[in-house]
C-alpha cells in the first residue's frame, strides 16, 4: 500500500499547472536552511492532498542534492549510504551522461553544476498570476529566514496554453508509466502498472525486492531521485531542417514525424504511417496501443534511431519494466511563431525524470538509448532530437527499396544545465529539517 | 566504343584500407595493463573498448573450500536450460562462453569467460538479471568475495564482476568486429540463395 500521506505529490499526480517556477538554493547557514525547510514542510503537496482534481492554485516540491543533504547536517554515515552517482552529482557523470561538448557543464548557467546548489524549491501555478504572488511571499520568506540564498530561478509557462506541447510543436503527455496501487487504469497497450519500487524508495520493484535504500529508512523512505534536465530548443534550426529536407508542409511533417516517432498532433507512425491522424493523437485509449517487434520490425513506419523508439523501445529490448521513468516539468521561453526566424532567445524544456534509481533508470536512457551512436546496430546514429549532436551523426529512415539516410544532423537541442535532487517523503523532510541526522550515528548498508 | 577484355583470371583483390569495420582483414590489437587506452567513463567504472574480438571477459574468482561439484554441476544447469529455450541467453549477444576450473597451485579457481558484442557496461543490469532467471549467479555464490545480498544490491554484483574481471592485454579477430548477428544474417543470407536456387530447379 502506498503511503500516499508521505510521499511528495509530484511523481503521483499531475496538476493543472499553467505557470511554474523553479528556484535554485544554497544554504549559507546550516540553522537558517532548517528552519527555511520547517517552515516549508506544510506547503508541500502529498499524494493524498493533491488529487488530479485539486483544488488548489499552486503546488510546492522540495528536493535536494547531496551537497544540500551535507549543509543540512545530515551526518557523514548516512550521507555515505546513498548511490555513488548521485553523491557525484550530474555535473560529475558528464561522459555517462553524454553532456559533453556544448552541453558540457563548464557551460552550464544558473549555477547548476556548481557544488553550491543545495536544495530545488519547485512551483507549479495554475496561472502566471499565482505564480508572482507565491514568487513574492518566498522572497519574503527567504528574506526573512537570512541564510538560504537563491542562486537561480527559471520561470516556466506553457509554450501552447491549454494545449501540452513543446516548442517544436511536438504533443507531449502522450503517455507516462502507470504506477502499481495508485488504482490508476493502464490504457490499451501499456501493459500491468510498474511496481512502486521503480519510482518510491521502500516498496518492491519489478526485480520483485525492494531497492537499495540510504539509511536511516526515515529519511530515504518514500523517497525518490529526481535528474533535472534543462534543453534549450533551436527551433530555428529544427524548422530550417525541416524545409531543407522537405519540399512541400506534408513532406516537412512527415520528417518532423520520422525524427519524433510521432506526427506532431501526438499519432504515433506505427498506428498511423502514412498520414496524420490528430484524432488518434488525442485519444489516450488509443495513442499507445502498439508494438514495434510485431508490428514494425524494420522501423518501416516508426525509424528504430527515432526519439520515442529509442526512449521507450517497448518489446525490442529486455527488461523494459525496470527503466520506466516519471518526467514532470514544462516549457520556458516564449513561443517562437511560425515564419519568424531564430530570434537568439534561449526556449527549451525543463524537465524532472523521477526514478528509484539514477543509474539504472536515466543513465541508463541517456548512455545507452539516447546517446550510443551503435544503439541496435544503427552504428552511427543518436537520438536526433534529445542526443549529444555534434554534426557528425545520422538518421536511417527505412523505406522500400532503399533506405533513407540524413548525414550530418544538425544538434536541436543543447543541455543548459542539470542537477540530481533528492525528493524525501513529509517525514523525510521533518527529519531534516529538526536535524534529527546530525547527531544519530547509523550502521552503513552493507 | 572499346570494351576491355574479361580478364582470364578472376583479379588479385586490391588491398582493402583497413578500418575498424573491414572485416576482410584479420586484426590483432595489444592492450594496455589497465584494459583500455584512455579512461571513458562507463556508468560503473571505466569502459573495456571494442576489440577485434568484440567485446567480453574473463572473471576469475576462487572456489570456497567443497564447492567444485556444485559448480560443475552448474555446467549441466546451463546446458539443460539452453536445450529447453535455445534464446534463453539470447540477452547476452554472445559468441561464445567458457567456464573452467583450474588449480595453479593456489587453490581451485573458476573462470568465466564470454565474448560477446555489447559493451558491458551498457546492459551489465539485464545481464544480472539473466545470471539470477538462469541460475548462473548461483555459480557465483560458490565463490569468495560474492556479495551476501547479491539478490538486492545488483551495485555490489557488479563491483564483484569489475573487481575479479582480468582484462586481455591482446585480442584478435580472424573477421575483425562482426557481431554474432551479423554472422547469423550472412548464413541466412545463404540458406536463402541455396533455397532460391533450389525453387530454380
Amino acid at each position: 500500500m502506498l503511503e500516499f500521506e508521505d510521499i511528495q505529490h509530484f511523481l503521483l499526480t499531475r496538476t493543472p499547472a499553467q505557470a511554474a517556477r523553479y528556484e535554485f538554493l544554497s544554504f549559507r547557514k546550516r540553522e537558517a536552511s532548517r528552519a527555511w525547510l520547517a517552515g516549508m514542510v506544510d506547503k508541500v503537496g502529498t499524494g493524498k492532498s493533491v488529487g488530479d482534481a485539486s483544488p488548489d492554485s499552486r503546488w510546492i516540491t522540495v528536493a535536494f542534492t547531496w551537497n544540500g543533504l551535507r549543509a543540512l547536517g545530515l551526518n557523514e554515515d548516512s550521507l555515505g549510504t546513498f548511490p555513488a552517482e548521485f553523491r557525484q552529482g550530474m555535473a560529475a557523470r558528464a561522459q555517462v551522461v553524454g553532456t559533453t561538448g556544448d552541453n558540457h557543464p563548464e557551460k552550464w548557467v544558473g549555477g547548476l553544476a556548481s557544488p553550491d546548489l543545495h536544495a530545488i524549491a519547485i512551483l507549479f501555478a495554475r496561472d502566471v498570476a499565482e505564480r508572482e504572488r507565491c514568487q513574492k511571499e518566498h522572497d519574503h520568506y527567504l528574506a526573512e529566514i537570512s541564510g538560504v540564498e537563491r542562486l537561480s530561478a527559471l520561470d516556466l509557462e506553457a509554450a501552447y496554453p491549454g494545449e501540452p506541447r513543446e516548442h517544436f510543436g511536438y504533443r507531449d503527455r502522450v503517455s507516462h508509466p502507470v504506477i502499481e496501487g495508485t488504482g490508476e487504469e493502464p490504457p490499451p497497450g501499456a501493459g500491468p502498472p510498474i511496481k512502486a519500487g521503480e519510482f518510491f524508495l521502500g516498496y518492491a520493484d519489478e526485480s520483485g525486492q525492494p531497492p537499495m535504500m540510504p539509511q536511516p529508512e526515515t529519511l530515504s523512505r518514500n523517497g525518490s531521485y529526481l535528474a533535472y534536465v534543462r534543453m534549450e530548443e533551436h527551433v530555428g534550426a529544427f524548422r530550417e531542417f525541416l524545409r531543407q529536407q522537405g519540399h512541400t508542409r506534408d513532406e516537412q511533417e512527415l520528417i518532423a514525424a520520422k525524427l519524433m516517432g510521432r506526427w506532431r498532433s501526438g499519432a504515433p507512425l506505427v498506428l498511423a504511417p502514412k498520414k496524420d491522424d490528430p484524432a488518434l493523437g488525442v485519444d489516450l485509449q488509443r495513442t499507445d496501443n502498439f508494438n514495434y517487434a510485431g508490428m514494425d520490425p524494420y522501423g518501416y513506419s516508426c525509424p528504430v534511431g527515432s526519439h520515442i523508439r529509442r526512449m521507450n523501445p517497448r518489446d525490442t529490448v529486455e527488461n523494459m519494466r525496470m527503466r520506466k521513468m516519471i518526467r514532470r516539468g514544462g516549457t520556458y521561453g516564449p513561443r517562437l511563431p511560425e515564419g519568424v526566424p531564430e530570434d537568439g532567445v534561449e526556449r527549451g524544456i525543463a524537465a524532472f525524470i523521477g526514478c528509484a534509481s539514477l543509474v539504472r533508470q536515466f543513465e541508463f536512457a541517456m548512455n545507452v538509448w539516447v546517446n550510443d551512436p551503435n544503439f541496435k546496430n544503427l552504428g552511427n546514429e543518436r537520438d536526433p532530437l534529445v542526443g549529444t549532436q555534434d554534426g557528425s551523426y545520422d538518421i536511417t529512415i527505412p523505406r522500400r527499396p532503399i533506405k533513407k539516410v540524413i548525414k550530418g544532423l544538425p544538434a536541436f537541442t543543447t543541455i543548459r544545465g542539470g542537477a540530481y535532487f533528492f525528493l524525501p517523503g513529509i517525514k523525510a523532510l521533518r527529519y531534516l529539517a529538526d536535524g534529527s541526522g546530525a547527531i544519530r550515528r547509523v550502521m552503513k548498508a552493507s | 566504343m572499346a570494351t576491355r577484355p574479361l580478364p582470364k583470371e578472376s583479379p588479385t583483390p586490391q588491398a582493402v584500407p583497413t578500418t575498424k569495420e573491414d572485416w576482410t582483414q584479420p586484426r590483432a590489437l595489444a592492450i594496455p595493463k589497465e584494459g583500455y587506452f584512455k579512461v571513458e567513463q562507463g556508468r560503473y567504472g571505466p569502459v573495456y573498448p571494442q576489440t577485434p574480438a568484440n567485446y567480453g571477459f574473463s572473471v576469475i574468482g576462487k572456489v570456497k573450500p567443497g564447492r567444485e561439484q556444485a559448480i560443475r554441476d552448474y555446467g549441466k544447469t546451463i546446458e539443460e536450460a539452453v536445450k529447453a529455450d535455445p534464446f534463453v541467453l539470447g540477452p547476452l549477444k554472445l559468441h561464445y562462453l567458457r567456464w573452467v576450473l583450474f588449480d595453479v597451485g593456489s587453490g581451485l579457481h573458476f573462470m568465466y569467460q564470454g565474448i560477446f558484442d555489447t559493451d558491458f557496461d551498457k546492459y551489465v543490469e539485464d545481464a544480472v538479471v539473466l545470471f539470477n532467471q538462469t541460475g548462473v549467479t548461483s555459480v557465483f555464490t560458490n565463490l569468495e568475495g560474492w556479495p551476501e545480498d547479491w539478490r538486492t544490491n545488483v551495485p555490489a554484483v557488479i563491483n564483484f564482476f569489475r573487481e575479479h574481471q582480468c582484462p586481455s592485454f591482446l585480442e584478435y579477430g580472424e573477421y575483425p568486429y562482426v557481431s554474432a548477428d551479423e554472422v547469423k544474417k550472412a548464413l541466412k543470407l545463404k540458406q536463402s540463395f541455396s533455397d532460391m536456387l533450389d525453387q530454380m530447379q
